[in-house]
């Protein structure tokens, strides 16, 4: 393994303690882990928290910041963070207002949260989890754990915290957050496995002339393996995964004020004459040139089946360490949502 | 014959030493079927509770069972963090004051604790997750604990149960966690989280003999 590591096992903190270095505009807690915006609480603000795994890179730390996120918790490489950082980290950005904790559907940070959520509940502060589970290569919710959240939670972070600096309250902020979770759709490929520090070699072993679809963002394999394709095809195929996945329905557990609270939510398929922001990310290890291949394929394909592109993000958002290889999301936008997205945003990992 | 706190506490420390010692295999399993961290959290967390044993060491079974609890679930992650974390501390709740187990007291640490998995994870049998390993121990756990049985005699029993638990995990296809996600590709691997819980079971009987 060749990494710019001196320790493994103080990977993430060396790395917090570089992050707070370099941006004074943040706080870094340390123990427990979690990262804040150096003005929170913002008085009348409700406060957006989300978190996961590290190795996700510019999330979530790199989106904190006004415009965006309050607070987020690294967990260690790939792990969900604990209860303990959620709680501490929603206490210091509770401005009185609330806490939205953006979770990504994993059993791990589902639980993790849950648990959260039950703590900071406890003490009085109004909360909220909002599920992200856009993934389309996986198919359903009964026969496994549910669609995994990856890049929709990147747009969502920016568009409901941009709603939140414009006062929306927390029943809003909640809403729109599971409307964005709702009309966005993601799916990935890998063209290398990544090496998780700890572990020291690759998650998975991929021939010079095979492509993993179906990824996830921790380097797990994917629902599919397939021989080597150009990034034409590669990117059709991904494309139509999402713009032809039929509606999805799930159930999905939500925090009523005292209880968990079974919901139902369907998402309707993608149509002809939809808006979309449409959003190409690197694994990590994919220069940002060859997702411009992928995005010019990618306009083909939307102009094709009658798909607008009205807005674009192209870049490592959500990455997967070093792994090579691209995610396309697509999100139905409204004017609403499209408002939030041009709303000014000041973070580490993005600026607008 | 009960558990007294000095075998707990032995209990806890040798796992320390079992989860430093199987960290590359917990974690190869997990390769195969999740995210290649399983072995690296049960090390981490386990570590966790070895510094803080001489802390509480003194103190009831309770307050032991719920700080290993906490300290699991705040040093863990992923989703053992919280179910191992709910596990000792359901138990934990229920042993405040004591200074032994008996076999009944045993039994009824081990039921909150599969209890505690239930609520946090919602599992079924054959989702292929640690409760597959649990489900079956804690029927002859209480099976035996209402015989009368010792504790020793209690794990001895509850051994060959859980390692055929264990090895039934393997043809399962995954339902929860990041297994789930391969489909029929989680077929023909071991469970790393039913993998770990045995190895508690296992590591008592050591500490018990």
């Amino acid at each position: 393994m060749k990494k710019l590591i001196n320790d493994v096992e103080n990977v993430v903190k060396e790395q917090l303690e570089g992050m707070a270095l370099a941006h004074p505009e943040l706080k870094v807690n340390y123990e427990p882990y979690y990262v804040v915006r150096q003005d929170a609480p913002v008085k009348g603000k409700v406060a957006i928290v989300s978190g996961g795994g590290s190795g996700h890179e510019p999330m979530h730390g790199g989106f904190v910041g006004k415009g965006m996120l309050d607070g987020a918790c690294p967990g260690e490489v790939f792990t969900s963070p604990t209860p303990d950082q959620m709680y501490e980290c929603a206490k210091a950005v509770d401005s009185g207002e609330g806490v939205l904790f953006m979770v990504k559907n994993y059993t791990g940070d589902v639980m993790n949260f849950e648990a959260a959520a039950e703590l900071v509940a406890s003490e009085g502060v109004k909360v909220q989890n909002i599920l992200i589970d856009d993934d389309v290569a996986v198919k359903d919710s009964l026969y496994t754990a549910g669609r995994r959240g990856v890049g929709t939670t990147v747009l969502a972070e920016k568009i409901v915290g941009a709603a939140a600096e414009a006062g929306y309250d927390l029943e809003k902020c909640s809403d729109l957050c599971r409307k964005v979770n709702q009309y966005g759709r993601s799916f990935g490929v890998a063209l290398t496995s990544c090496i998780v520090p700890a572990a020291g070699k690759p998650t998975f072993d991929l021939g010079e002339d095979e492509v993993e679809m179906g990824i996830g963002i921790h380097g797990e394999p994917g629902i599919e393996r397939m021989p080597l394709k150009s990034v034409d095809e590669m990117t059709q195929y991904a494309a139509e995964q999402i713009i032809d996945d039929p509606a999805y329905r799930r159930t999905v557990r939500e925090w009523n004020g005292s209880e968990w609270e079974d919901k139902e939510l369907t998402d309707e398929p993608f149509a002809k004459g939809d808006n979309v922001i449409a959003f190409v990310n690197s694994m990590g290890g994919t220069p940002v040139s060859e997702l411009y291949a992928v995005y010019r394929k990618l306009d083909e394909v939307c102009k094709a089946k009658g798909i607008n592109i009205v807005r674009n993000l192209v870049g490592p958002y959500i990455t997967s360490l070093e792994m090579q290889g691209f995610s396309i999301t697509l999100l139905k936008v409204d004017d609403e949502m499209l408002k939030f997205w041009d709303a000014p945003a000041q973070t580490p990992g993005y600026v607008r | 014959m009960s558990m007294n706190k000095a075998q707990l506490i032995a209990w806890l420390g040798k796992l320390n030493e079992v989860y430093a010692d199987k960290k590359e295999y917990l974690t190869e399993l997990d390769a195969a079927i999740g995210d290649a961290d399983h072995g690296i959290n049960m090390n981490r967390g386990f570590g966790k509770v070895a510094e803080k044993l001489p802390t509480v060491e003194e103190k009831d079974i309770g307050t032991i069972l719920k700080t290993v609890g906490m300290t699991l679930m705040s040093s863990v992650g992923g989703a053992s963090g919280p179910l191992y974390g709910t596990f000792w501390m359901k138990g934990g709740m229920l042993m405040g004051g004591k200074e032994e187990l008996n076999s009944e007291d045993f039994a009824k640490v081990i039921e909150a604790g599969v209890e505690g998995i239930l609520q946090r994870g919602r599992p079924n049998l054959g989702d292929k997750t640690m409760y597959d390993l649990w489900a079956p121990v804690l029927e002859v756990i209480k099976e035996k604990a209402g015989n009368g049985d010792d504790v020793l005699a209690i794990v001895d029993a509850a051994l060959p149960v859980g390692e055929k638990a264990l090895a039934d995990t393997i043809p399962l296809q995954a339902k929860k966690g990041r297994a789930s996600y391969l489909g029929e590709r989680s077929i023909g691997h071991q469970d790393p989280g039913a993998t770990s819980s045995f190895y508690m079971l296992e590591t008592l009987k050591e500490v018990l003999s």
